[in-house]
């Protein structure tokens, strides 16, 4: 009697563990025309999305979208690539640039190539570059970009005397000047745990970390430019003329509230962060183009920006096309992902959307906009490799562990190539030599 | 046959997430080419490559390492200081009683997020009113994690600790008075005696939590350098499933990390054994 419930118990386990991998393989990720009304879910964090969504439900009742609101960040991705590996991924999903050749790679994310020809000509040639990852493909529609600029406390680097910097020598000079004449205030801070703003650096100075050669990758992520990055402000850091905390903490926050921090290399997205992080500073901010390596060059970097994807196993690919393109190309989609989700859209039309600046930098700099869009047009991106996890999490631990053992700063770029490389031969990627 | 739904829980929610996770530590990814499009990527048998990877990889040791250091001082310190305010609890000239009972036990109804963002503000230079420490640093990160994990974790212990000193009749003090006993005296020798099964739970409990250490340096990681994404082993295994994306080397380091936790927790069992219960190898 016993031994046949052990029988009974071990075949409903069997039945149930054989249900659930059957329901694995039951999607059909081929596209095919919505028979019916259809419901998209949409896996995003840019603010008031649903707001967004609301209105394309209107005017769409045979295509209704659902907005789950994310978490931003590395943490997203990996939720995804999850989802995905588990057979319940979202019919569309935000993603950032450089984690969009991870999606690639895991097969999470559709080719969108056969219908997306119209849609090409909105971009410029480097963004679109970003999501075909310069292949025949097509991964996702540029959604948002992130020029890096310089934003700065206009009334503190007058009160210190020091001119906007042109070139990262000068910036490093007016490090030294400002924290000579208080010890308690730096110019800005190195952070250990941001790898895309050290990436867009990177890009800034001609950085290739990752490139495709013919059937090879090629791993360039110590190369001279990204040495030079990481040895220029592992320099000042050693000085002791740059603070040396991680954005984003309470602490960076409080710096550049009190005007004890005072300037920071960031993106166009910056206001946002600093209107919420540093609400006394309104009013007082200015930008201008990165610091340039060289005196005369006019290059810039990108820090984030994402796309809109469509996940591989949506069964509803071509109203999930349909919404991301028009989310992402319609005129009135961008007025309102400018007003609403306060991005910075990535198509060329968008931007002459972008009217009023942004409420924080109204009186300091009324032209921010226009500011965006001259520095937007210099920045330059590379192409991002299939395991940028693994390398932004080497960024972390090796940038920490320099700054922990008072290590060069080249030492930290080299491991980041090795973990890169190791992870990637691991896999079974073929390497150009 | 009454044990038919005890199996059945047993089967679905213990033997085949761990048959699973034994089965994913055998596979590995294998991609041709550059990876991209359709196919490129396989699953494909690894035999023990990921396991003896797991065991090898030094970075996996030397978070053993720091866990050891870390969890010496919680356990010493926390068990130490629920064992004391169990004591103090339990004698007879306390005053409020109820109220530090409720005071102590209180930090463990925190979650553990919340105590060590909590703690991290107290920590940062710039919020901190204690002033002079860097305890964020190299040297200070472990004792200032360990505080969040005692100060969360004493209530509990104490609370274990001192239903059981409750539970010990009355008349075996009055004996030891009688006897001329002092107070000190009867919880040295009297009370601490009866309370080692009590002490011994709580350990194992402390030892297996300290195994695990995850939420204090994850939270803490943010504001400071000087805790890597490798810290503890059970962050390693987080890393390696959703940072790096490689769920296969993840399962093979559960795997060494529930050994090496089955191995403590049962290894002080069996050296407490005799003392603890009494019983007769």
């Amino acid at each position: 009697m016993r031994t046949t419930r052990l029988a009974l118990a071990a075949l409903a386990v069997t039945l149930a563990a054989g249900c659930s991998s059957g329901g694995d393989a039951a999607p059909e990720p081929e596209a095919a025309a919505p028979t019916g009304p259809v419901t998209l879910t949409y896996w995003t964090w840019a603010p008031n999305m649903d707001k967004i969504a609301q209105v394309w439900n209107a005017a769409n009742p045979g295509i209704t979208v659902t907005v789950s609101k994310q978490a931003g960040g590395d943490d997203a991705a990996a939720k995804f690539l999850t989802a995905a590996k588990a057979g319940n991924a979202p019919d569309l999903v935000q993603a950032e640039y450089q984690h969009l050749p991870s999606f690639v790679a895991a097969d999470a994310v559709a080719d969108l190539a056969a219908d997306t020809a119209a849609v090409k000509g909105e971009y410029a040639e480097g963004l679109w570059g970003l999501v075909t990852l310069g292949t025949e493909g097509v991964y996702a529609i540029p959604q948002d970009s992130g020029p890096m600029m310089l934003y700065y406390r206009k009334d503190l680097f007058e009160k210190y005397k020091i001119d906007v910097p042109k070139t990262w020598d000068e910036y490093a000079e007016a490090a030294r000047t400002v924290h000579e004449a208080d010890p308690k205030v730096y110019l800005g801070s190195f952070s250990s745990k941001d790898p895309g703003w050290f990436a867009g650096l990177a890009q800034q100075a001609g950085a290739q970390w990752w490139s495709i050669s013919g059937d090879s990758w090629k791993v360039g992520i110590d190369d001279a430019a990204t040495t030079r990055v990481a040895e220029f402000w592992g320099g000042l850091v050693a000085e002791g003329v740059i603070d040396d905390q991680p954005y984003f903490t309470p602490e960076w926050n409080k710096a550049l509230n009190d005007g004890t921090q005072l300037s920071w290399p960031s993106a166009v997205w910056g206001p946002g962060v600093l209107e919420s992080n540093a609400p006394d500073g309104k009013g007082k901010w200015g930008v201008a183009p990165l610091p340039q390596w060289t005196a005369g060059e006019n290059h810039s970097g990108f820090w984030g920006g994402s796309s809109t994807a469509v996940s591989s196993g949506s069964k509803n690919r071509a109203a999930a096309l349909k919404f991301a393109t028009w989310l992402n190309t319609d005129p009135a989609a961008l007025d309102l992902l400018v007003k609403e989700a306060f991005v910075y859209p990535a198509a060329g039309k968008g931007q002459t959307a972008l009217g009023d600046p942004p409420a924080y930098f109204a009186e300091s700099q009324p032209d921010f906009w226009q500011q965006a869009a001259t520095i937007g047009t210099t920045a330059r991106g590379f192409t991002f490799g299939p395991n940028v996890g693994v390398t932004y999490n080497a960024y972390k631990d090796g940038f920490d562990k320099a700054l922990k053992d008072k290590a060069p700063f080249a030492t930290a770029v080299k491991s980041m190539q090795d973990a890169t490389v190791a992870d990637m031969q691991k896999s079974g990627f073929t390497m150009a030599g | 046959m009454f044990l038919a739904p005890a199996i059945v829980l047993f089967l679905l929610f213990f033997a085949l997430p761990i048959g699973y996770t034994g089965y994913l530590s055998l596979r590995r990814t294998k991609v041709s080419g550059l990876g991209l499009g359709k196919g490129s990527r396989q699953e494909v048998w690894a035999g023990a490559d990921n396991l003896t990877a797991a065991v090898a990889d030094g970075e996996l040791w030397a978070g053993w390492s720091r866990v050891v250091g870390y969890g010496a001082l919680v356990l010493v310190v926390m068990l130490g200081l629920a064992l004391l305010f169990a004591l103090l609890l339990d004698s007879a000239h306390v005053r409020l009683a109820r109220f530090a009972r409720i005071a102590i036990f209180l930090p463990y109804a925190v979650p553990g997020v919340v105590a060590s963002l909590l703690w991290g503000f107290l920590y940062l230079p710039s919020l901190t009113p204690i002033g002079g420490i860097d305890f964020l640093g190299a040297t200070a990160v472990t004792f200032s994690m360990a505080n969040v994990a005692v100060w969360g974790g004493t209530g509990f212990n104490m609370l274990v600790l001192y239903t059981n000193l409750r539970a010990i009749p009355r008349s075996y003090y009055e004996a030891a008075r009688i006897d001329g006993a002092s107070e000190l005296a009867i919880a040295l020798r009297v009370k601490i005696p009866l309370l080692v099964p009590a002490i011994v739970l709580t350990t194992v409990f402390s030892l297996i939590a300290t195994v695990q250490v995850f939420t204090e340096p994850t939270t803490l990681r943010p504001f400071s350098n000087t805790i890597s994404s490798t810290w503890s082993p059970l962050m390693k295994v987080y890393r390696d499933a959703f940072v790096t994306g490689d769920l296969y080397s993840a399962a093979a380091t559960s795997l060494v990390i529930a050994a090496v936790s089955l191995v403590v927790s049962f290894g002080f069992l069996r050296v407490v054994r005799g003392r603890a219960f009494g019983e007769v190898r």
